[in-house]
Parts: C-alpha cells; sequence; structure tokens
C-alpha cells in the first residue's frame, strides 16, 4: 500500500502495528510456558506466567492508547480506520489471552504437590498444541494479511471445541474411577476450558483479520463443537 | 464508475444526471457522468481541486449560463423535465434548486429585505404575510433568536457564521426543493461549521441536498450518499457508510485515507 502524504501517520500505524506484533509473541510463549508447567506441576515456573502477564497488560493499555491518540490527531478513514479499531481488539483478545494463561498457571501453584499419571495429561496438551498453533497461525495472517489464512484459522476452532467435549468425558471417566483423581482433573478440565477459550479467542483476531483485510464482516455461522455443556457421563454401580 | 449494490429500493430521484458533459470552452471538464440525487437525502461530492465537483454543482442550476463558452451536454432530469433543455425558465429553476456559496453573500441591506428580496421576485404578498415569511425563513435558518431584535440592520453587520445562516435562510425563503451547498464552512470556525452541519441535517426533512466539501471528515458527518470525483470523472459513488469504511475503488480509498500524491 502507498505511504500517507503525512509520514508522521505512517509511522503511527506501524508502531501499533509492532506493539501487536510483540503482544502476539508474548501471549504465545505465555500460552506456552503456561501449559508446560502444567505438564509438570512446576509451580516455579508458573509463578514467572503471572509475573510477565504483567507485562502484556502493559503493553495492551499502551497499544490502545495510541490507537486512540491515532484516531483523535488523524480521523482515519477506510482502511485505516478499519486498521486501528483492529488494532484495538486484537490487543483486547491478546490481554484476553494472557489471563487464560495466567489462570492456568494459578492451578499449577493450587495443584504443587499433586503428582499424577501421566495418561491424565495426554489430552489437554493436544489441545494445547492446536489452540497454539491457531494462535500462531492467525497472529502470522494478521502480520501478512492473508485473509486466507485467517479464515483457514477460523474454521478450524471446530476441532479443538469437538476434543473439549471429549476430554470432558473421559476425565469425567477417570474421577468416577477413582475418587482421589478429582481434585486433578477437575483442575485440570477448568485448565481445558481455558485452553478452548483461548481457541475462541484465536477466532475472534480471524474475524478482525478478514474484516481489516475485505472491510466486510464475517456473517456465516462458524461451525460449533463444543457440546460439553450438554453431555453427561452415566454412573455405573460396581 | 464504481459502484456497489445499494439498496435504493424505494428511493426517488429528484435529480437524474445522465451522460453529463461539461466544456470550458474546448476543455473537457465533465466525462459522461451519470448519478442519481435522491429525495431529500444528503449528497456529498468530493475529490482534490479541480476535479469537477463544483462544475457539476452549477450544471445543476444551471449557474454557468452566467458565462460564455461554458456548454454542457447531456441530461439533468428534475422532476421529469431536462433542465439542459434551452426553453428552460433559468429563474424558475434557481428558485427551486437554490445555491449557498463559500464564502457568506448576504446583499448590503437589512437582515429582513436579504430575506424579502427573493420572495418579492416570485410572490405579490401582503406585508403582515411577508412578515411570517421572514420569520419562518430565519427560524429554519437557525438565526432567528440572533436576530429577532435587529431586523433591519445591515446583513453584513452579521458574524461570518451568521452571515452564512442568513444566505441559507435567503434560499430557502423562496421554498426550493434543492439545495447545493458550494462548501459552505470553508470559511468559517468549528462552531459556526457545527451550526451549519446542525442545520444540513434539519432541512433534510424537505429538501434534497448536494453539498461540495474538502473536509472529508464533514462529508461523512452530513452526508447519506457521497460521489468521489476525480480528473472530471466520477469514480465511485456509493452509501457514504460505505465509502468511508470499505471504498471499491483503489483511487477513492487513497484520497480519503490521504495517500493521494
Amino acid at each position: 500500500m502507498s505511504e500517507h502524504i503525512v509520514s508522521k501517520y505512517d509511522e503511527e500505524l506501524n508502531d501499533v502495528a509492532r506493539r501487536i506484533a510483540e503482544m502476539g509473541g508474548m501471549a504465545e510463549r505465555l500460552v506456552d510456558v503456561a501449559v508446560s508447567a502444567l505438564m509438570r506441576v512446576d509451580a516455579e515456573t508458573a509463578r514467572t506466567v503471572i509475573a510477565d502477564d504483567k507485562k502484556l497488560d502493559v503493553l495492551q493499555r499502551e497499544c490502545e492508547e495510541r490507537a486512540i491518540m491515532i484516531i483523535a490527531r488523524r480521523q482515519p478513514m477506510a482502511m485505516d480506520l478499519r486498521e486501528v479499531i483492529a488494532a484495538q481488539r486484537i490487543a483486547s483478545d491478546l490481554e484476553r489471552i494472557g489471563d487464560l494463561a495466567k489462570n492456568i498457571a494459578k492451578r499449577v501453584i493450587a495443584l504443587d504437590g499433586h503428582i499424577q499419571s501421566k495418561r491424565f495429561n495426554t489430552g489437554v496438551e493436544h489441545m494445547a498444541q492446536l489452540s497454539l498453533a491457531q494462535l500462531k497461525d492467525v497472529l502470522d495472517s494478521y502480520a501478512t494479511r492473508d485473509v486466507d489464512q485467517a479464515y483457514q484459522v477460523w474454521k478450524r476452532d471446530e476441532e479443538i471445541d469437538a476434543m473439549y467435549t471429549s476430554l470432558f468425558r473421559e476425565l469425567l471417566t477417570y474421577m468416577m474411577e477413582d475418587p482421589r483423581n478429582i481434585t486433578f482433573c477437575t483442575h485440570l478440565l477448568f485448565c481445558a476450558k481455558n485452553i478452548e477459550r483461548i481457541g475462541d479467542h484465536a477466532t475472534n483476531i480471524a474475524e478482525t483479520v478478514y474484516y481489516v483485510v475485505t472491510g466486510q464482516v464475517l456473517a456465516e455461522d462458524r461451525p460449533k463443537q463444543d457440546e460439553s455443556s450438554t453431555t453427561a457421563v452415566a454412573y455405573e454401580k460396581n | 464508475m464504481t459502484q456497489t449494490a445499494m439498496n435504493t429500493a424505494g428511493m426517488a430521484e429528484k435529480i437524474s444526471i445522465r451522460n453529463l458533459k461539461f466544456f470550458y470552452g474546448d476543455n473537457l471538464a465533465l466525462k459522461t457522468i451519470n448519478l442519481p440525487l435522491f429525495e431529500k437525502k444528503v449528497t456529498a461530492f468530493i475529490g482534490p481541486s479541480g476535479c469537477g465537483k463544483s462544475t457539476l454543482l452549477r450544471v445543476l442550476n444551471r449557474m454557468y449560463d452566467l458565462y460564455p463558452r461554458q456548454r454542457a451536454e447531456g441530461e439533468v432530469i428534475f422532476d421529469g423535465k431536462n433542465v439542459l433543455d434551452p426553453d428552460q425558465d433559468r429563474n424558475m429553476l434557481r428558485a427551486r434548486v437554490g445555491m449557498v456559496f463559500q464564502k457568506p453573500t448576504p446583499f448590503p441591506m437589512s437582515i429582513y429585505d436579504n430575506i424579502a428580496f427573493g420572495i418579492r421576485l416570485y410572490e405579490n404578498i401582503s406585508r403582515s404575510e411577508m412578515d411570517g415569511r421572514v420569520e419562518a425563513a430565519l427560524t429554519r435558518g437557525a438565526l432567528w433568536n440572533e436576530v429577532k431584535d435587529k431586523l433591519h440592520t445591515s446583513g453584513l453587520s452579521l458574524s461570518g457564521g451568521q452571515q452564512q445562516r442568513l444566505c441559507i435562510a435567503r434560499t430557502i425563503a423562496v421554498r426550493p426543493e434543492v439545495v447545493l451547498f458550494d462548501e459552505p464552512c470553508s470559511a468559517l470556525d468549528p462552531i459556526s461549521t457545527a451550526k451549519i452541519e446542525e442545520l444540513i441535517d434539519e432541512l433534510t426533512t424537505d429538501y434534497t441536498i448536494a453539498i461540495v466539501t474538502h473536509n472529508m471528515q464533514q462529508a461523512a458527518r452530513v452526508s447519506d450518499y457521497t460521489a468521489f470525483m476525480y480528473l472530471g470523472e466520477l469514480i465511485e459513488f456509493d452509501e457514504t457508510t460505505k465509502i468511508f469504511t470499505a471504498p471499491s475503488d483503489k483511487r477513492t480509498q487513497d484520497y480519503i485515507t490521504g495517500r493521494f500524491g
């Protein structure tokens, strides 16, 4: 895209985009570290996530202030307007992703000392990988303004939802097998829900990227596969 | 020209511009313009200096007739009649299609007579009836409260913003159907500008309005439809919300975002 007559305007827009990229990298790292802390029930690492989340909050506020300044100073129009609005939305999605990583980290601290069988972890780990891949792809699509890639992310969220539903069943089964699993599995279930929410924020960002590039809102209904709210596992008496 | 599918169902075209070409001598200033002005809507014309937007406005009430070697081809259909026809009564046309200019141009006479002057040209009414018409026009022009106690002082004693509202009141006093605004706020401060914008908004209940403006935000604020012109061509015509959030043509986008080199 050609440049503005006022070059300072370009600098301001680029600055906001650069901050979004920085926030994106930080959010990815927080999720990654939080999940690996969960897998190892490593409270020490979990505490670093909680500390780093504050930095993400600061970045989000800065991003927002700069976007507001652009609106006040430049009265952006058309693609510039979409760009500034998108930056604000994406910054708030990324900030929420940081919060969700922090929530996982808090549960890791609560679980400190409860070492459990590795078999419980597999499902959550797999879900986390998928969510992280979604996050990475959607941030790439923002950086390159690749509307097809954003659309693919948007479509793929149903895999995470489906995984969450099956994980929900699986963890319920473990809890029924042995009540001593309940504490760990409940925490794990909440972590899984957090990861599923991270996927949802990735799809929000995908919608925003679609809007920036095309000027249109992704109107079709996204396929939904999260059926956990209507799922039950029958309790069988031995 | 780019134009996306607009929902224009049920919208009456007050003026239809068809295949309009305009010449300054041998110089082609408007290149085959096709454009509707919808009834009781505001249509903004935007574009860089010299793109033909003021020329287009001046065709609509045949203001160009006042100058030699200027001519228009094509059709401007106004309520079923081509106003470019040689037999068109120009004075009657200008009463029905009023115009407000960039610089306020009150007549060098009292505020009262500024309004009454136009009415007297077309109608023969009693003194008391005239008083009522003058008050109505000044009220409609959002000026009555400021001038009601000094109706017989000179129109030139008013501030720039007040003078411009006086000109608007004078224009609507003769009960036109269409009002053309040629950069009505470019010589005014922000408060006066806001008052004129508020006034334009109120006028849409009764009038069809076309406005030329260099202020993009103003076009975005006051208009329902926007036409972007460049080098005598109509590049894009669409709903204003569409033009300023997601225009279809790259040239429109470049112009409104400040990328035109």
